[in-house]
């Protein structure tokens, strides 16, 4: 790992000055993703500035009819959240598969969306649910933020505070595990919002998370799994690599929204 | 350099760091607390695991200058020198939850991590569950989920957290 200096700020506003002081300067959070690539040197920004000591800025908690999940909220924090529980359980469910326990433990859902790895978990979550980001500057849509691979609408200097997610009527998240990484190969999210129904996918197309909009409008009719009967995802766009080819993977998102189908609508 | 203070194993501990210094280093080489071992150094094989506040992390993946502030137990503060060992790790040794052992303390600061979050009765499934992120490339796994269900019942009446 090449040498950087650190910085651990106190506020929103004083982190966010450090990130216009010093260009090239890197957020981290729980470093989960960060510190590994830091270590390959694929990585090597010159100044780190630590959002984990600002308080208050992992707070869990209903406002009006959403669920408000602070960016520096561990995987943990939300996977036994009674509140996340209550509201969402898929997306409790979805924290608690992410990585292993002492992953969980210091990685956060700020710092997994401001990555945007095209194998994470909460981007399927954000996108299906239609979760709008929220930073120090602006409010993002999820159709807005995700851009491609590793890449989002943030600016150099800009910080995500938290994550304002509406509630579904319905929702399940089903992820195939590479056997190896246990990262995603393709991991589906599904969701029954009152106005439409969302079907996101993330580990298998090769711009990151994206919709299956054709599933989409089948649902809506009919939010079953037999409503998918003769639709095929075609490959397209999907990644191939010695884990599996684009056709593997246009398969396993058809088997997966099934499963995530039944799942959702087991929970009544 | 960074000026760091936390508390290691019950004693506070202050140094300055190079900030890139990663907390299993720092456990390593500054304090010569060796018990805690570097595996895959991938923060994948959990031969590194730590407690940071009471939480099982991997300190490989960890930099000290996070930890400036806070509590970090290594294997080391499980039970004092020459004192009788921690339950987790008397069923280890009672059990042969080892072979080589490089796995073992990772293991056992796992194991209590895991008795800490969902009691001291946990079925196998759980304890192969929440082991997920602790490889042993020796025992096949079985005295280990073994240990840790003795463990984890032993705890119960024992002083030692």
């Amino acid at each position: 790992m090449y040498d950087f200096k650190y910085h651990r700020p106190g506020t929103v506003r004083q982190a966010a000055n450090l990130l216009v002081k010093n260009e090239d300067a890197k957020v981290i959070a729980g470093g989960h993703t960060l510190i590994p690539v830091m270590k390959q040197r694929l990585a090597s920004p010159p100044h780190l500035v630590d959002l984990s000591h600002i308080d208050g800025l992992n707070t869990i908690e209903m406002k009006g009819r959403a669920l408000v999940i602070g960016a520096t909220a561990r995987h943990a924090e939300v996977a036994t959240s009674a509140i996340v529980g209550e509201a969402i359980p898929a997306l409790a469910n979805l924290a608690g598969q992410i990585g292993d326990p002492a992953v969980r433990h210091k990685g956060t859902i700020g710092g997994s969306l401001a990555n945007n790895d095209p194998t994470a978990d909460y981007p399927a979550a954000v996108l299906a649910l239609g979760a709008t980001i929220v930073t120090n500057k602006r409010r993002l849509k999820a159709e807005e933020y995700f851009q491609g691979l590793f890449t989002t609408a943030l600016e150099a200097d800009e910080i995500i505070t938290k994550v304002m997610f509406p509630l579904p009527k319905k929702a399940a998240y089903i992820k195939f595990r590479n056997q190896a990484s246990r990262y995603a190969l393709v991991g589906v999210f599904v969701a029954r919002r009152p106005s439409d129904v969302r079907v996101a996918v993330t580990g298998a197309g090769s711009e990151g998370v994206f919709r299956v909009t054709a599933f989409e409008e089948a649902l809506k009719k009919r939010f079953a799994a037999k409503a998918l009967d003769g639709i095929e995802v075609p490959a397209d766009g999907l990644n191939s690599d010695i884990h599996g080819s684009a056709e593997y993977r246009a398969h396993l998102i058809g088997v997966l929204t099934r499963r995530a189908l039944d799942a959702a609508n087991a929970k009544e | 350099m960074a000026k760091i203070s936390l508390i290691v194993n019950g004693n506070p501990v202050t140094a300055n760091v190079d900030p890139r210094t990663l907390l299993v280093q720092f456990l390593r080489e500054n304090l010569r607390l060796t018990g805690t071992h570097v595996g895959c150094d991938t923060s994948q094989c959990g031969a590194c695991v730590v407690h940071l506040d009471g939480k099982a992390v991997k300190s490989c993946t960890t930099l000290a200058v996070m930890a400036d502030g806070h509590e970090v137990k290594t294997i080391e503060g499980l039970a004092a020198d020459g004192a009788p060992l921690h339950p987790m790790q008397e069923a280890f040794r009672e059990h042969h939850g080892l072979q080589c052992g490089f796995c073992t303390p990772g293991m056992i600061m796992t194991a209590i991590d895991i008795v800490h979050r969902k009691g001291n009765e946990l079925d196998d499934h759980t304890i192969r569950e929440e082991l997920e992120g602790n490889l042993c490339r020796c025992t096949g796994y079985q005295n280990i989920v073994t240990s840790i269900s003795a463990g984890a019942k032993a705890m119960a009446k024992s002083d030692l957290a």
